[in-house]
């Protein structure tokens, strides 16, 4: 009980000192998982896009495949990717292995599904006459497609805070391609899963706290874009 | 410019909606289409105002082919589409967006949304967001929003279909004030005869995908030359 107690107090001290090793872990966090959200939502929604009102061979079959894979178990995403990036691996030449590179490229593959699978949702969800609109009024084909993709604005921006959430709260792909270097590959979760018991309570509970909070962060902004919406 | 339609015919998955359609509107005339539920007019409206491509035959206006020059020709068009085709935006950047597309500068853009709001009696809404408008509201909005840009060639499909009679005055009279003011081409489709009458300098009658008959609106109601028309404009079961 004591123990605890000192515990969570360090943590706090950790975080209200803005403890150096500790927002080296975040800023890699955020970084790898924003950097894999932007190249996950580019792919995402342009893929998403191309499959709601373009012709795509299996088109169905990348459809479901898509909602299938937003609910893949991270760990078998690290690895399958681990076997591609190990040194004997068809990918081995690259040297990502246990770069914050690798963990970018997992986080991709976890949030890529879910956005393109939620974005092809709200996109199919546009009514034809919403384009049509757009086109009376002057737009080319290239803005009414603009138009579409804006209609279904908060449905796409939905699906990349749920894929932000999903990867940031990832422990599993970024441990196994990462593997948890100090001050290189640490991010929270791997600290928070794997340095609780060598001395680094309190700075898995300050990460804790701070996961908690961005998560926090993350669904309320949503709760209230959307509420604006749907008030 | 006039605008011909030949031989159009349009197809949707197996529907046809067009039948070697053909027919010419005259520049600055006001043209009434009528016809049954299902005879395509609709279809014949989105494809003269360029916004969907003819499954085959020949959109053109004046010595401009659609096919060449659909960009340039947009520019000169407006349309109000039946039902809900509004953005989910605010009133205003619902009336706004023509201007933006013809990357028109900031003030002179607020200018004329605002006028043009006034006009439709919407001066009060421009903050609004086009969800929460009724019916009446949403459909003047559409209208506001075709006619802010000064359209060349207006098309309209069912503007004031189940508005109340305000509501349609409205938007009749903001039509006939614009044109009073400049003479543009107007293509509107309407259930509504009284208001066809009103509207419209000719008139055409659509069934089964094609324009069956098109005459001066006096002579379409006081000596239909298709047995089909006169039975259509006089109430009387056609199909
Ligand atoms: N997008 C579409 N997909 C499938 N069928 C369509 C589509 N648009 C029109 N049709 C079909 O084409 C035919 C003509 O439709 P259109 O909407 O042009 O008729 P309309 O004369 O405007 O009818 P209404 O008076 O009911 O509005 C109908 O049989 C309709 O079912
Ligand atoms: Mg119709």
């Amino acid at each position: 009980m004591e123990r605890l107690f000192y515990s969570i107090k360090e943590a706090f001290r950790l975080i209200i000192t803005l403890d150096s090793e500790m927002l080296g872990i975040v800023s890699l966090s955020l970084g790898v998982s924003i950097a894999a959200i932007c190249f996950a939502s580019l792919a995402g929604i342009v893929l998403a896009y191309a499959l709601a009102f373009r012709k795509v061979p299996l088109k169905a079959f990348v459809v479901s495949t898509m909602n299938t894979f937003m609910g893949l178990p991270p760990v078998v995403v690290g690895l399958v990717l681990y076997l591609l990036l190990s040194r004997s691996g068809p990918m081995g030449f690259m040297k990502l292995l246990y770069t914050p590179y690798a963990m970018v490229i997992a986080q991709v593959l976890l949030a890529l599904p879910i956005i393109t699978a939620m974005s092809h949702a709200s996109l199919v969800a546009v009514r034809p006459a919403i384009k049509y609109a757009a086109k009376g009024l002057g737009a080319s084909d290239a803005q009414a497609s603009i138009a579409v993709v804006r209609y279904a604005r908060y449905g796409i921006i939905s699906s990349v805070m749920a894929g932000l959430g999903r990867v940031m709260a990832e422990v599993g792909a970024v441990l196994i391609v990462g593997g948890n270097i100090a001050g290189y590959t640490r991010v929270m979760t791997t600290t928070i899963a794997l340095e609780y018991d060598k001395g680094n309570f309190e700075l898995a509970i300050a990460l804790g706290i701070i996961l908690l909070l961005i998560a926090l962060i993350l669904n309320s902004a949503l709760y209230m874009y959307q509420r604006k919406v749907y008030r | 410019m006039n605008i011909v339609l030949s031989n159009i015919s349009k197809s949707y998955n197996g529907t046809r909606a067009l039948r070697e359609c053909s027919v010419a509107i005259e520049k600055g005339i006001s043209t009434a289409v009528i016809g049954p539920n299902g005879s395509g007019k609709s279809t014949l409206l989105r494809i003269a105002a360029l916004i969907e491509g003819p499954g085959s035959g020949k959109v053109s206006y004046g010595e401009f082919r659609s096919a060449d020059d659909v960009k340039k020709l947009r520019q000169l068009i407006g349309v109000v589409l039946s039902g809900d085709t509004l953005f989910n935006d605010s009133v205003y950047d619902n009336v706004a967006y023509g201007l933006k597309i013809r990357k028109m500068n900031k003030n002179e853009l607020r200018g004329k949304v605002s006028d043009m709001l006034a006009s439709l009696s919407l001066s009060d809404k421009a903050g609004k967001h086009a969800m929460e408008l009724s019916s009446g509201e949403a459909q003047r909005v559409a209208v506001a929003r075709a006619l802010v840009t000064e359209p060349e060639y207006l098309f309209l499909d069912e503007p004031t279909a189940s508005l109340d009679p305000l509501n349609t005055e409205i938007i009749e009279n903001a039509l006939q004030e614009i044109r009073a003011l400049r003479r543009m081409t107007i293509v509107t489709v309407t259930h509504n005869m009284f208001q066809t009458k009103r509207i419209a300098d000719r008139v055409m009658m659509m069934y089964e995908g094609k324009v069956i008959e098109e005459n001066i609106t006096g002579a379409i109601f006081d000596s239909p030359e298709n047995e089909i028309t006169r039975r259509f404009i006089n109430g009387i079961m056609v199909y």
